[in-house]
């Protein structure tokens, strides 16, 4: 499963970094972008950073999501599958 | 505020002029085919078949990596399972596969040490911290996931972790494209093409497919308004008899796609034939370890040798997979009746990805709401 949202870079140790995901604490693997550094926002697959995105389109991309979630709320809506 | 994705996504403001623009120029009946699991999901979820005039049909692909796997290599996963001082590792979706005679949850019962990752980085910790044993990754996904299991392999390499292994058994998007135009009773009028595997190969990579075929292809995101904006071009493309070859999703596809991971992918990897549940075998749609790496290709370390194995009785997963047929009765006679989530038959209504499995949570709900 693919999820696409865009997750926030806070910190970078060797190879590793930790991720936001919209408030959830993750760690992934740098080893398959160019210089991602802190700040950055990546697209995670399977652990792994696969794709840097850009500021804008990820804040854009983020509040999209953030009010479909709300909405989902409101509704008392399902939770997000486990992401492979 | 956990993010997910909605139901009443449907109409939020950017899908409802998407689904009126596709509502208006759609004249022609045509068939289009996702081929990505999360697409298809997010299809069902978001309600966008509802959306969309009778003349516009979706197929779910082989996009679901779990479900083409072929029967005989979960066989041969399972047999690996069953050897002295191995820990498996996999992701969670191909637990439940049911393969000729049993399935990797069934082996995990019976005392069989199988863990479910959530990465590669994952299994090379357990690889580390059991040195006295052999693990195991199964490596089963597409050009997306690759990379991981190759860069996992690199660092097994360069930390001389002598206790780590992969079964390869990776498949390759494009050739998979080639190989659905050339089946005989398969009918498709345009590719939804993955975001994911396209983050990592890019638009180009599809080029020779496109220049062949000359059909609509068009990467999409994840959205419903990504996926009905790639709806509305492949309609509009097909109606002006103009296909393009077209990146939807550029806020994370570009033409060349992630060269370092390419890079990396190719170093352990090379193009191998492949066989496909329900297609069978792709001419260089798989990707085997190089002989470079032999040492960590768990298929020749365990010296596998694949029984003849058959896929279950009744399953139409292969029809399915390849669009000729869609689950509800009476289509598959299983559907429902025998085949459930809970007890699943095929792979196609094990996987949360699996299009039998999405019909089953949201085709019925679907059918009573209903507004074109
Ligand atoms: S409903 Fe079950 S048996 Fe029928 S095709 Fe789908 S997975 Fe196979």
């Amino acid at each position: 499963m693919c999820l696409a949202i865009p997750s926030k870079i806070t910190k970078v140790e060797n190879s590793m970094a930790v991720i936001d995901v919209d408030g959830v604490r993750r760690e992934c693997s740098l080893l398959l972008v160019e210089d991602a550094q802190v700040g950055d926002y990546v697209i995670v697959h399977a652990g792994f950073a696969i794709s840097k995105i850009d500021e804008a389109s990820a804040l854009e991309t983020l509040a999209l999501l953030r009010e479909a979630a709300a909405l989902m709320e409101a509704q008392g809506g399902e939770g997000n599958d486990p992401g492979v | 505020m956990a993010i997910k994705h909605s139901e009443e996504y449907r109409d939020a403001d950017l899908a409802r002029p998407l689904a009126e623009k596709i509502r208006r120029t759609s004249r022609r009946s045509i068939r289009l085919m996702e081929v990505c699991g999360t697409h298809t999901v997010s299809i069902f979820r978001s309600g966008i078949r509802s959306m969309l005039p009778t003349t516009v049909s979706l197929l779910s692909g082989p996009g679901c990596p779990v479900c083409v796997t072929d029967q005989a290599e979960i066989d041969a996963f399972i047999e690996l399972a069953r050897q002295k001082d191995v820990i498996l590792a996999t992701f969670g979706d191909l637990m439940r596969v049911p393969g000729s005679t049993s399935s990797l949850q069934r082996e995990r019962a019976e005392g069989r040490d199988i863990r479910m990752v959530y990465s590669t980085v994952d299994a090379l910790t357990i690889a580390r911290t059991h040195p006295g044993q052999q693990v195991v990754f199964l490596g089963v996904g597409f050009e997306t996931t690759a990379p991981t299991i190759a860069a996992a392999i690199l660092t097994a390499a360069q930390s001389r972790l002598e206790n780590f292994s992969v079964i390869s058994a990776h498949k390759t998007v494009p050739q998979a494209l080639e190989a659905l135009m050339a089946l005989d009773g398969v009918h498709i009028d345009g590719f939804m093409l993955p975001g994911h595997v396209s983050v990592i190969i890019g638009l180009n990579a599809y080029r020779p497919f496109f220049d062949r075929y000359r059909i609509p292809c068009v990467v999409a995101g994840f959205e419903p308004s990504d996926i009905l904006q790639a709806i509305a071009s492949m309609v509009e493309q097909i109606e002006s008899g103009a296909p393009r070859l077209e990146n939807a999703y550029p806020r994370a596809v570009t033409s060349q796609g992630n060269l370092k991971a390419q890079k990396i992918l190719a170093e352990v990897f090379e193009p191998a034939d492949a066989c496909w549940r329900g297609i069978g075998l792709i001419p260089l749609s798989g990707l085997r370890i190089r002989q470079a790496y032999a040492v960590y290709d768990a298929g020749k370390r365990f010296a596998l040798k694949l029984p003849e194995a058959r896929p279950p009785k009744g399953c139409a997963c292969g029809e399915i997979l390849t669009g000729k047929k869609t689950p509800p009765e009476p289509e598959c006679a299983l559907y429902k009746k025998v085949c459930t989530p809970m007890d699943p038959v095929g792979p196609c209504m094990v996987s949360s990805e699996g299009t039998c499995a999405a019909y089953y949570r949201y085709y019925y709900e679907q059918r009573t709401t209903r507004n074109d």
